[in-house]
Order: C-alpha cells, then sequence, then structure tokens
C-alpha cells in the first residue's frame, strides 16, 4: 500500500510491482497533484557533492535510461547534459574541488574553458571563466513519468481519496483508512511528499518534512535556444543551505514543447500560496545574465511548488523501526523526480528482503530522533551538510 | 498616478479599478464622484469594453450607436470620466495590461505591461475593484481551427471596432442571447446570416418566466434583435448546433444537426450549409486571473461557469478587493452598471440607494435565468471526435485529453494540463479551458468553489519587466 | 470586402469617412488600410483570414477571438514576432509577414 500518486509514490509502485509484490497507491488528489507536478523534471548529478545523495543519483540516472527504454516517449527523457557556470577564477576554482570530488563518486564532469562555453551554448552571455559540463544530467516531463510509471506498475490506484488513519493491530501498521473505505496491507509506504509529515504523524511518529517553497518562470514557446541544463555555481551553495531565505539562482534550459524553463527559488515560508513578485524578479534578472537573449521574450506562466524538505536534505527512505509494516519514502526536496527509480528499489528491496547495491542506512527514517539532531542542523553523524541537498 | 517600477514610494490612490467596460466605468465615475481619487486601467485603447467596443477616432464613424443597444448610458459615463479626468480625480490609463495585484504593506501594488511597446507600469492603491469582464465560452468541434471560424464575439468586436466582417455567408452558432445581437449587426452591416444555429432551446425560458417578466426591458432587447432577424430573413435553428466546420484553408460549409436535451446530436439529422465564416460562442467566461492570483473565493454560477463569490457590497473574500459585473457571474452590461456604482459607493464609504440594490437583484435573477436555459448539456463532447483538436494554442487533441483522463488518472484541469499540455500555451487555457474541464469530468458535479487553476500572471509578461522590477527583500 | 457604397455594409452602417487612408504591406502585397483599424481588421478587410502557421503542423491561423484573449492572431510587425494582430494599430508602412511557429527561427541552436 503506498501514499502518494507522485513520481515516488509511481516508482515505488513499479519496482515493488516487478519484484512480484501486489500494490495499490492511494492519492487525495490526482496523480502527481503534489510536488511532482510543480517540478521541472530535473534528473541532476551536477549539483550532489560526494555522498549518499550523489550515490543514489548516480543509480537512478542508469534506471532512468533503462525506463526511458521501457515506457513511452511522451515523458520526454532527453539525455541535455547540465552545464555549470562559473563567473569568476575563485569560483571556477571552488568548482574544480567539488567536481573532483564527484569524479571521485564515478560522476563525469569536464572542464570546459571560457571560449567553449559558447560553443556549447551559443546565447551565454559573454564573460564567465568557465564552466563544467555534466553528461550526465537528464530530464523527463515529471507529471507524464509518474503516470506513465503508475499506469506501468499494474498497481490499483485510488485517486481522490485522503488517507484519514492508519489501521493498527498490536502497534503494527495493517493498511489504511480513506474516506471511502479501509485498505488493508501487510505494508504501507509513506510516499506523501512534502505532507509526508503529517502521514508520519498519523501513524504516530514524527519525520520532521518541511516545505520549501520554489517558483518557476515558463517562457512564450521558442525553438532550441538553449541546449543543456545551464546554472551558475552559485545554484549549488543554495540548494545545500538550509537559511529559510528566499535564495535563487536560475536553473535555465529548454524543453521539447518549446518554452524556455526557469527555476527554481528556494524558501521556506510554509504552505503560503501568494506570488512572490521577488521571487520572479530574481530568476528573470539571473536567466537574462546568462542569456540576454531571453530578456525580449514574453513570460506566459509562472507557478510554484513546495519541496519536502528534511534538516539535512537527504530523504526518508526504508521501514521506520518504531512502528512495524510502516515505510517511508518521502523527504527528497528538489531532487524527488531524479532519485525516484533509486528509491523505489530501496523499498522493494525492504519490502522483499533483499539486497541493494547501495547502502541505505544514511536515508533512514528515524535519524531525527530529539536526541540524535543537533538544533544547528547538523546531521546525526555531525556531518553537516555533506550531501548537497 | 502610473510610476516606473523605481518610483515605490508614490503616493497610494485611493482605488484602483481593473477595466474601464461598463462595471469599471460606473464605478470610476461614481467613486469619483464622491470624492475618492481614482486610477483606471484598462487593456483596450479606449474605454467601453467588450461590450461598448467601438471604432477608433481615426476611423470617422458619423453613427456608432448604430452597433450598440444602450449606448446611451455608456455616452453619459464616458463623458462624466473625461471630466473627472481632465479635474484630476481620475488617471486613466488606456492600453494597460495588468498581469497581478500584490499586497504591499496595508496597500496594494498593480503591475502591468503598457502600450504596443510594453513598457512596465506599477499603481499603488489603498483598495481595488477587479471588473475585469469576460471572454467567450468556446467549445470546440471538429474544424473550429479553420480560418473564418471566429468567435461569435469576435466577429462582432471586429465590426465594432474594425467596420469590418469575416466573410459575406456567415453562419451564427452556439448558444446564449449573444449569438441574436451577433446576427443582428453581422446582418444590418451587410453579412448574409443563412441561419443562426443554437443549441438551447428558447421553451427553456418558460419555466423561468417570473425572472423573465420582471425585466420588461431585457424583453424589449430581445425584441430589437428578434425585429432585425426577421427583416434579414435569418433563420433561428434553436437545439441545433454546428457539429463539424468544413474546408481547406478556411472554412467552406458547416454541418449543423438536430440535438437531443443533453445536446447529443441526433443521428440522421446532420445537414450542411454553406458559408464563408463561422461566428461560434456558447455564452461567456467570468475573466478571474487576477482575483484568483489573490485567492478570492469562487462559486459555480448557473450557467457552469465559475464565478467570484461576493457579498452584497460586491467584496470578494480578501478584504480591500472588490468586484463587479461579469466576474460575479455573466449578467451582462444593464447589470455591470448596476453593480460598479454599487461596489464605488461602498469603497467610499455612501449607502447604497434601494433601487439600485432592487436593479441588481432584478437582474442578477434574470442572469441565472438565463444561464441555466443556455449552460451547456454533457451531451456536447459527443461531435468531438479523437483527432479534433481541443487545446488550439498547443494543438492538443481530445483523444489524448481523454487518454489522460481514462487512462493515466487526471481527473482535473490541472492534472490534463499537465499531462497533455491543453491550456499551457498563449492563451493559458481560456479558450480550451470549459471544454478540459468537461472532458476531464469537473463541472455540474464538482464542488461549487471549484477553484481555477491560479494563473500568477494574468498576461503574458517580457522577461525584462520582471528583471527590472524594484529588489525588495523578499 | 469590397464593399460599395450603397448597399449595406459596415460603413454605411455607422456612417462618415476615416480621417486617412494609407497603406500597409502583408507578405509583400499593398493593402489599404483606414486610420484606426487594427492589423487584424485591415487584414480582414482584404479577405485575408490566415496571417500565422502553428508550430505543430503548420496549420494556419488568424483571428479567432476578436478581443486580444485567444492569441491565435499572432503575427509579426515590422520583425517583431508574437504581435496580436486584433490588437495592434495598423500604421502608416508597416511590414506584416506571415509567422511561421515561434516566430523566432533566428533564434534557433
Amino acid at each position: 500500500m503506498i501514499i502518494g500518486a507522485g513520481v515516488v509514490g509511481a516508482a515505488c509502485a513499479y519496482y515493488a510491482g516487478r519484484a512480484g509484490l501486489t500494490v495499490a497507491v492511494v492519492d487525495r488528489g490526482p496523480v502527481a497533484g503534489g510536488t511532482t507536478g510543480a517540478g521541472e523534471g530535473n534528473l541532476l548529478v551536477s549539483d550532489k557533492g560526494a555522498g549518499a545523495e550523489l550515490d543514489l543519483a548516480l543509480w537512478s540516472a542508469g534506471l532512468w535510461r533503462e525506463l526511458a527504454e521501457v515506457l513511452p516517449e511522451r515523458i520526454e527523457y532527453e539525455a541535455k547534459g547540465g552545464l555549470v557556470v562559473a563567473p569568476d577564477e575563485t569560483t571556477l576554482k571552488a568548482l574544480r574541488t567539488f567536481a573532483d570530488g564527484q569524479r571521485a563518486a564515478g560522476v563525469h564532469a569536464v572542464e570546459v574553458g571560457a571560449g567553449e562555453l559558447r560553443e556549447l551554448e551559443p546565447h551565454l552571455a559573454p564573460g564567465p571563466a568557465g564552466g563544467f559540463h555534466y553528461p550526465q544530467d537528464s530530464q523527463v516531463q515529471p507529471a507524464q513519468a509518474a503516470a506513465r510509471l503508475l499506469a506501468a506498475s499494474g498497481a490499483e490506484v485510488y485517486l481522490g481519496e485522503e488517507v484519514t488513519g492508519f489501521l493498527l493491530e498490536r502497534g503494527a501498521v495493517r493498511g489504511v483508512r480513506t474516506g471511502r473505505r479501509e485498505l488493508r496491507a501487510p505494508a504501507v509506504v509513506n510516499a506523501a511528499g512534502t505532507w509526508g509529515g503529517r502521514i508520519a504523524e498519523l501513524a504516530g511518529v514524527e519525520l520532521p518534512v518541511l516545505p520549501r517553497r520554489g517558483f518557476v518562470l515558463v517562457t512564450e514557446p521558442l525553438p532550441r535556444v538553449v541546449r543543456h541544463k545551464v546554472y551558475a555555481a552559485d545554484y549549488i551553495a543554495d540548494v545545500a543551505s538550509g537559511s529559510a531565505a528566499l535564495q535563487s539562482s536560475a536553473v535555465v534550459e529548454g524543453t521539447p514543447s518549446g518554452p524556455v524553463l526557469i527555476g527554481a527559488t528556494r524558501e521556506r515560508v510554509g504552505f503560503d500560496r501568494s506570488l512572490s513578485v521577488e521571487a520572479l524578479r530574481r530568476l528573470a534578472v539571473q536567466a537574462a545574465a546568462l542569456f540576454p537573449v531571453l530578456a525580449d521574450v514574453r513570460v506566459l506562466r509562472a507557478y510554484h511548488g513546495f519541496r519536502p524538505y528534511l534538516p539535512d536534505h537527504l530523504p526518508a527512505i526504508g521501514a521506520d523501526p518504531r512502528v512495524p509494516g510502516l515505510l517511508h519514502a518521502c523527504g527528497h526536496e528538489g531532487a524527488g523526480i531524479g532519485l525516484a527509480p533509486a528509491t523505489g528499489q530501496l523499498i522493494a528491496a525492504a519490502l522483499t528482503c533483499a539486497e541493494t547495491p547501495l547502502d541505505p542506512h544514511p536515508f533512514r527514517p528515524d535519524r531525527f530522533g530529539p536526541d540524535r539532531f543537533g538544533p544547528d542542523g547538523s546531521g546525526p553523524d555531525g556531518s553537516g551538510t555533506a550531501a548537497t541537498r | 498616478m502610473p510610476t516606473s517600477p523605481s518610483d515605490r514610494g508614490a503616493d497610494p490612490v485611493d482605488l484602483a479599478v481593473v477595466g474601464a467596460g461598463p462595471a469599471g466605468l460606473a464605478a470610476a465615475v461614481t467613486a469619483a464622484g464622491l470624492g475618492l481619487r481614482v486610477t483606471v486601467l484598462d487593456a483596450g485603447e479606449r474605454p467601453g469594453g467588450q461590450y461598448y467596443r467601438h471604432p477608433a477616432p481615426g476611423l470617422g464613424a458619423a453613427r456608432p450607436e448604430t452597433l450598440h443597444h444602450g449606448w446611451a448610458a455608456f455616452a453619459r459615463r464616458e463623458a462624466a470620466l473625461r471630466a473627472h479626468e481632465s479635474a484630476g480625480r481620475i488617471t486613466y490609463l488606456p492600453s494597460h495590461h495588468v498581469w497581478t495585484v500584490v499586497p504591499d504593506g496595508g496597500r496594494w501594488t498593480l503591475h502591468a505591461v503598457a502600450g504596443p511597446e510594453e513598457r512596465a507600469a506599477a499603481v499603488r492603491a489603498r483598495a481595488v475593484l477587479l471588473a475585469t469582464g469576460a471572454h467567450e465560452r468556446q467549445l470546440p468541434f471538429p474544424g473550429w481551427t479553420l480560418p473564418g471560424v471566429v468567435g461569435a464575439g469576435g466577429a462582432q468586436a471586429m465590426l465594432k471596432s474594425g467596420l469590418v466582417l469575416p466573410g459575406r455567408r456567415v453562419v451564427v452558432a452556439g448558444s446564449g442571447p449573444l449569438l441574436l445581437a451577433v446576427a443582428g449587426s453581422l446582418a444590418a452591416a451587410g453579412a448574409r446570416v443563412p441561419a443562426v444555429v443554437e443549441a438551447a432551446s428558447y421553451t427553456g425560458y418558460a419555466g423561468r418566466a417570473p425572472a423573465l417578466l420582471r425585466n420588461p426591458g431585457k424583453i424589449g432587447e430581445a425584441a430589437t434583435y428578434g425585429g432585425a432577424l426577421l427583416r434579414h430573413r435569418v433563420r433561428l435553428l434553436t437545439r441545433h448546433a454546428v457539429t463539424e466546420a468544413h474546408g481547406t484553408g478556411r472554412v467552406e460549409a458547416v454541418t449543423v444537426a438536430r440535438l437531443d436535451r443533453d445536446w447529443r446530436p441526433l443521428p440522421g439529422t446532420a445537414r450542411r450549409i454553406p458559408c464563408d465564416a463561422l461566428a461560434v460562442g456558447h455564452g461567456l467566461v467570468p475573466q478571474l486571473e487576477l482575483a484568483t492570483g489573490l485567492g478570492c473565493a469562487t462559486v459555480r454560477a448557473a450557467d457552469g461557469t465559475i464565478a467570484l463569490e461576493l457579498d452584497a457590497r460586491q467584496r470578494t473574500s480578501v478584504p480591500g478587493i472588490w468586484s463587479a459585473g461579469e466576474t460575479g457571474g455573466i449578467g451582462g452590461a444593464e447589470l455591470a452598471l448596476a453593480e460598479g456604482e454599487l461596489a464605488a459607493r461602498a469603497i467610499a464609504g455612501a449607502a447604497a440607494p434601494a433601487a439600485l440594490v432592487r436593479r441588481r437583484a432584478r437582474l442578477r435573477a434574470f442572469a441565472a435565468a438565463m444561464g441555466a436555459a443556455h449552460r451547456p448539456g454533457a451531451g456536447w463532447t459527443g461531435w468531438l471526435r479523437d483527432d479534433t483538436e481541443v487545446c488550439r494554442c498547443e494543438e492538443v487533441p481530445a483523444g489524448c485529453v481523454r487518454e489522460a483522463v481514462e487512462d493515466l488518472g487526471a481527473g482535473d484541469v490541472r492534472t490534463v494540463k499537465l499531462l497533455t499540455r491543453a491550456g499551457m500555451g498563449w492563451c493559458q487555457g481560456r479558450m480550451c479551458g470549459p471544454a478540459v474541464a468537461a472532458l476531464a469530468g469537473e463541472g455540474a458535479s464538482s464542488p461549487g468553489g471549484a477553484a481555477p487553476d491560479r494563473r500568477p500572471l494574468s498576461c503574458p509578461v517580457p522577461l525584462r519587466h520582471l528583471a527590472e522590477l524594484p529588489a525588495t527583500d523578499g | 470586402m469590397s464593399q460599395s457604397p450603397g448597399t449595406r455594409s459596415p460603413r454605411a452602417l455607422v456612417g462618415g469617412a476615416p480621417v486617412a487612408t494609407y497603406t500597409m504591406r502583408f507578405d509583400g502585397r499593398e493593402l489599404s488600410a483606414q486610420a484606426g483599424q487594427s492589423i487584424a481588421a485591415v487584414l480582414w478587410g482584404a479577405g485575408i483570414l490566415a496571417w500565422r502557421t502553428t508550430r505543430e503542423t503548420g496549420a494556419p491561423r488568424g483571428a479567432f477571438c476578436g478581443i486580444g484573449s485567444c492569441y491565435d492572431c499572432l503575427v509579426t510587425v515590422n520583425g517583431r514576432p508574437n504581435q496580436r494582430a486584433c490588437l495592434v494599430p495598423a500604421l502608416p508602412g508597416d511590414t506584416v509577414t506571415t509567422q511561421e511557429g515561434t516566430g523566432r527561427a533566428d533564434l534557433a541552436v
């Protein structure tokens, strides 16, 4: 039983089904109705420093390549590559150190000189000191990806039904109750994304998932003017930051359907749905600084989403030792689309007691006990924000 | 006063009115008459909105009133607008497309794209009245993207503002009282109108007689149109619809079929009518982007559209934001004039004249009766083929929308949009929204307040504008 | 469309005469414009109903909603793409060209 029809829930359903389990998915809204539908579909390794999340992302990148072979073309999988631009020599130096660590973990990172940048991206503004090309960065259309994964999973799907409580027997989870029915299952996976903390609470445990709001700008349809996912190097610092204040460093990219996407800001303002003109302004300034040609195009839409954010920027994946039968697969912040397949594999393995190629320990859901997690934001092993999301 | 974006300290006006159609115009002149300082921002080049759209002065029309019903009511208020403008009580800003309204320290800031050169403009105000009107409700059918197929209101607007017709032989189709007015004007301006094809049945009015009888003015208006149609020998086919437009490169004929009570085409009743244009529309849809962007509560109106929830004083659910006219439910120009005046009085703290309150109640009741009579029947989707484009901007066919709904778990407009791109293009779903909602199963059965998807930008904004906004702490 | 005096026509209905007439170019053709008309009105007046082709199927499109809401009438005016023909006034000497797709093929990389 999986709670959540976003991309993570869909991937859990897909891999659990392939592992031979009978699966049902329940969501209070439609498919991809939460953060998945508000995402840009980033499958990034470039923004992650060496560590557990990068390992998960690399595994996922391979799984997405496989999925692209079996899912319909409509998921718009595109191995377009990322391009990180360093405005000056100091940043470039820092980026080199960062990339060295990534290479050791298995990332392809190719340094690009100032002159070559514009061969890769002809509309890029002159001036940057250099950058790095990450061929493994890719993209999917997130709602399509979630919907097609879910359809291919063979799971029974209950949409528009809110989980109102858990069925418990002797302290163990045995299913969920919705507004309309009871759904019994020996294991329940919390894949409720940004709302995963509330689901955990229903089961009587704490999981400190916080919303981190992001705005995205969408331009008028254009021919291909941006080939890669292009962003300035300070994006990496923003992703890793725990600050509540508004941060922005635009990631600019074209899409197969025409519009250029410019995203995304990060700020912790709860579930505030009002428009932040300042967020739009910053994205526009940065996009135009990277690609001056964009200053003259029209922005057709702006939208926002709420990333599910855990204090150490790592998702919670696996069985919750505090409540037998309860598993979590949430808290992926802005990387849920990218990390979904590997998350699904870890959950399927946990459900079938199978081996995994990756140690799931850093993602254990009970790592945030009050005695295990310092108020300074440092991780359970004192590593701080070793992983960058 | 209009300000450059860097001019944030500018003194706020008492009231910013968005829209200079009947509601906005009535509100602005009433508020100014009560001593408020008012700024009017309007997307159009001249006041009047869509209803009182009229030729530019350069066209030198000697009798613009021949294109309008109730022209005197407009002319009087336009004169008042000009008088208040020269007295400095109203700042009138034509060609200003407001793209968002945001709270700003107990005041409101309205951001606009101004003029054909697309300048950035901003206005600060203590109160905001949204009189953003409506656009036409379109229901797709095979061939509706052919050149020569135009909105009924569109044909009317092009005639009123540019003195042109889309063709010589124009079929008028869809549903709603606007069709009679459009057919009458097109015929008076020289087009041959082989038929007015109305999907509803005018006998549907019979059950709503009280609301109609209390509105003799409205019956007079209908009689005017009816008379014009008789004079020009226009045939009125009720409970019929254009189910397909034919042609290569442009429309050459339409198929008209009889409908059952639910608007399902009846087999064996189809016939062709040759024409070189089709003017089609199914009533109007409130234009709510600015209001829903602010979080204003909505309700489902009798005609099936989503409208703003307003109280007796024209207040939205967001304090400081008011609305009047079509945004509160489609009701026509006379109602919009009354509501604009009531809103202005409420904003200025003046009492509402009892006669005006009664007029609004009477006209609202009439609008609800009309809206219910012309509300699209669920069977209309029966004339869509899988290859019929539903979203004109993104060229998304009905089959693709049906797949998203039937196979991929989309049950609402937003999810269909995410999965198919329907509603993601230039018009942001204004044209395909009602159709997608019907295909997704939204509509009659969904909750009354079913909030439309929020559109933080109500119209396209040059990226440069966003980049040049004044920086704040965020 | 051409309207001869004496028969029913929009002009006969409202009377008067334009304060000026001038020419505008559309895809190399010279069209007669009346002061105050939008580009779409000038094109309709010349019997032209389509001045854009779509991105996916290259289908012809022109004015639809007539009030600036639908963006179907996008056209390239004096080299600037994506102008709404139903709103933009026709000015003396304007060069209007059929817009293909995004209208910005020159930016493609």
